[in-house]
């Protein structure tokens, strides 16, 4: 597990993260959104010890990180960089064992990764001449080359085909699942609402919101449910603490002052005939995200 | 943590050195332009031992044209080539038409000495005159142990072979560093090893480099020197090749502590040139000093002590025979304790600057960050 605590850092007389504090748990595929500007690269690089925080703390299972822990991470930095003259596999070899891989393993690693990521026929090329999409996809190699037990990734997806997003996604909830913190920045929020369990939004140096998905959609969702039958629908208009928003004959959409209203609607769709669906409107990423930042 | 994964030992600060040094020198060796460039480097210094033993060897005779019993008189020297000429037309008409350098002829004054008369074309023939001159006895007090032109020589050939490698494998290591920060992966590598080690293994990477590139050339010069027979002069030039390269080894860190340092104060390739051009000047001063003062002793001795210079300057006052044999060694101290002190302040300014992208940081900033 990973622990975020208090972390504030200035450049100069600017402030730009202000007692930042957020976990990373095990096995969970945390989203970290924010806009541009917002701090989450800075969070990252303190995450990873390339900054130092002015205060603050960041732990692994509660005690302090330290230098030989940052190897046991994985970083993918926001602006990517490879050795553009160094041949793919090359590269991730020497950053391998530059994490403290044997050449054995470190060759082991590289070649798997390479095939899993579809490089394989890429890995004696030079990484100036690969496509854009290919160099991403190397990019990522790199951050997972050495067996990480941690992942921080800032911006895994921009710059990937549908096709290569699909099978970064994969990898990454691979490597969630097998227990690893994994964390990740995107502007992507159809892919953070698809991929995270957990969920940070930053914005300007603060967190804003924290916590499991669901649990946030739970708490930005409005009382607004939407029901279809088999018959019509406008009898729900009348119904007492019932204000209905949208109506066209099986289906129709309305705000329920108390749960109780809600729920009187769906025994009485129940009694009258068939309910075909009934279900609480939940807000999207992009709403919860305009919503806690604004 | 709740799984099993490989557990990897985190590398010594020795072994990150050496896998980033080990990066740096197939990265090298992998380029063409470097290649090139240490090919025609070495061709050169070949070429011009050979070049030397030819000039030595083929010294051709002067010729004259010897007019009736001046032969005798130019016999005597061996130093010259002898046409004979019957008449003395026929021996202006040589000298006309650039057969001979000059023609003897005997003199028709009475009051001459040596009862001869040189004709040239156009102004008097000084190594005639001389060869054929009656000298006076010379006694030298304190002979000088080598000759003026030979030391001017040596000197300018440490000095260019300093200048050559210091500038190459300098702009070398400041191009690898702002690549290195210019594509980011900088923090990739921040992120797992220690910028010290990091500076230390692009250091020494490079200076392994270059030293045997330097111990290339002092080998092929010295196989060159005894293979061509000029064994004499590689027994006057042999220390001093070695005390350069001894030299060469610790002021090369020194500068390339400097050109890492410089470099990362900047993001683009397109900046180093400017970035680094202070270090370039601290590099060519040894080389202009040892071409205009190599007969001035004094500053030969500053520059021997100066930590910039000293890699030109003692080896040079080594050759001469001007150095005590404690010189070298105090004054190599000198140059490895400055060495340190500017590894520490660089190594400073490198971890400062080296997030930092953008304009150019200023020393100020990189240094108290």
């Amino acid at each position: 597990m990973l622990d975020i605590r208090g972390v504030t850092k200035s450049y100069g007389t600017r402030e730009v993260l202000t007692d930042v504090s957020f976990t990373v748990g095990d096995g969970r595929m945390t989203g970290f959104v924010g806009a541009n500007g917002a701090g989450k690269t800075t969070t990252m690089r303190i995450i990873l010890g390339v900054l130092s925080p002015d205060e603050g703390t960041v732990l692994i299972d509660g005690v302090p990180v330290t230098a030989s822990d940052r190897r046991r991470f994985g970083y993918m930095p926001e602006e990517r960089g490879l050795y553009p003259k160094m041949k793919v596999a090359e590269q991730l070899v020497y950053l391998a064992r530059l994490h403290g891989l044997s050449p054995a393993s470190a060759r082991r690693n590289t070649d798997d990764l390479l095939e899993r990521l579809g490089l394989t026929a890429r890995a004696g090329d030079t990484v100036e001449s690969l496509s854009l999409g290919n160099q991403q996809r190397a990019q990522i190699a790199a951050a997972l080359v050495h067996d990480p037990e941690f992942l921080v990734l800032d911006e895994p997806f921009s710059g990937l085909d549908p096709l290569a997003v699909e099978v970064v996604m994969s990898v990454l909830a691979g490597y969630a699942a097998q227990g690893a913190p994994v964390l990740f920045s995107s502007h992507q929020l159809d892919i953070v609402e698809r991929l995270c369990d957990d969920l940070v939004i930053i914005a300007d140096g603060e967190i804003r919101a924290n916590g499991s998905r669901e649990a946030l959609r739970e708490q930005h969702s409005s009382p607004r449910f939407e029901i279809r039958t088999a018959g019509d629908t406008g009898w729900i208009r009348s119904e007492p603490g019932i204000t209905v928003i949208d109506f066209d004959g099986d289906f129709a959409v309305f705000e329920a002052e108390t749960d109780a209203a809600s729920q009187a609607v769906l025994h009485r769709a129940v009694a009258l005939g068939v309910v075909h669906t009934f279900s609480q409107q939940r807000p999207s990423l992009a709403t919860i995200f305009k919503e806690v930042i604004a | 943590m709740s799984f099993t994964r490989p557990v990897h030992t985190a590398p010594t600060f020795a072994q990150s050195v050496w896998l980033v040094s080990n990066r740096e020198i197939t990265a090298r060796l992998r380029s063409k332009s470097f290649l090139i460039a240490t090919g025609i480097l070495l061709l050169i210094s070949v070429a011009s031992v050979v070049a030397g033993s030819l000039v030595s060897q083929n010294e051709s005779l002067t010729k004259v044209a010897v007019v009736g019993t001046a032969i005798s008189v130019v016999e005597q020297t061996e130093a010259f080539d002898i046409v004979e000429s019957d008449t003395v037309k026929g021996a202006e008409a040589l000298v006309r038409d650039g057969t001979v350098d000059a023609a003897v002829v005997p003199s028709n004054s009475a009051d001459s000495l040596l009862g001869i008369t040189v004709i040239a074309l156009d102004s008097a023939p000084i190594d005639v005159l001389g060869t054929l001159s009656v000298r006076p006895d010379v006694k030298i007090l304190d002979p000088a142990e080598q000759d003026g032109f030979l030391a001017y020589l040596v000197a300018i050939g440490f000095g260019i072979i300093f200048l050559m490698s210091a500038t190459t494998f300098g702009a070398t290591i400041a191009q690898s560093v702002v690549e290195e920060k210019q594509t980011r992966i900088v923090e990739i590598l921040m992120s797992t090893i220690s910028v010290r080690a990091l500076l230390a293994g692009k250091v020494l990477g490079n200076s392994l480099m270059a030293f045997g590139q330097i111990v290339s050339i002092g080998l092929l010069v010295s196989i060159g020197l005894a293979v061509t027979g000029q064994r004499v002069l590689l027994a006057d030039v042999g220390p001093a090749i070695v005390w350069f390269a001894v030299f060469f080894a610790f002021g090369f860190v020194l500068l390339a502590a400097l050109y890492a340092a410089t470099a990362s104060m900047v993001s683009r390739q397109e900046d180093v040139g400017s970035a680094t051009s202070p270090v370039l000047f601290l590099v060519m001063i040894p080389y202009f000093l040892v071409i205009f003062f190599n007969d001035n002793p004094l500053v030969l001795a500053i520059m021997s002590y100066v930590p910039f210079s000293a890699p030109v300057g003692m080896p040079v006052r080594i050759f001469l025979g001007q150095a005590e044999w404690w010189e070298p060694v105090l004054s190599l101290i000198v140059l490895a304790l400055s060495t340190m002190v500017v590894i520490l302040i660089g190594s400073r300014i490198y971890s400062n600057a080296l997030l930092r992208m953008g304009a150019r940081v200023s020393l100020r900033e990189a240094l108290h960050k």
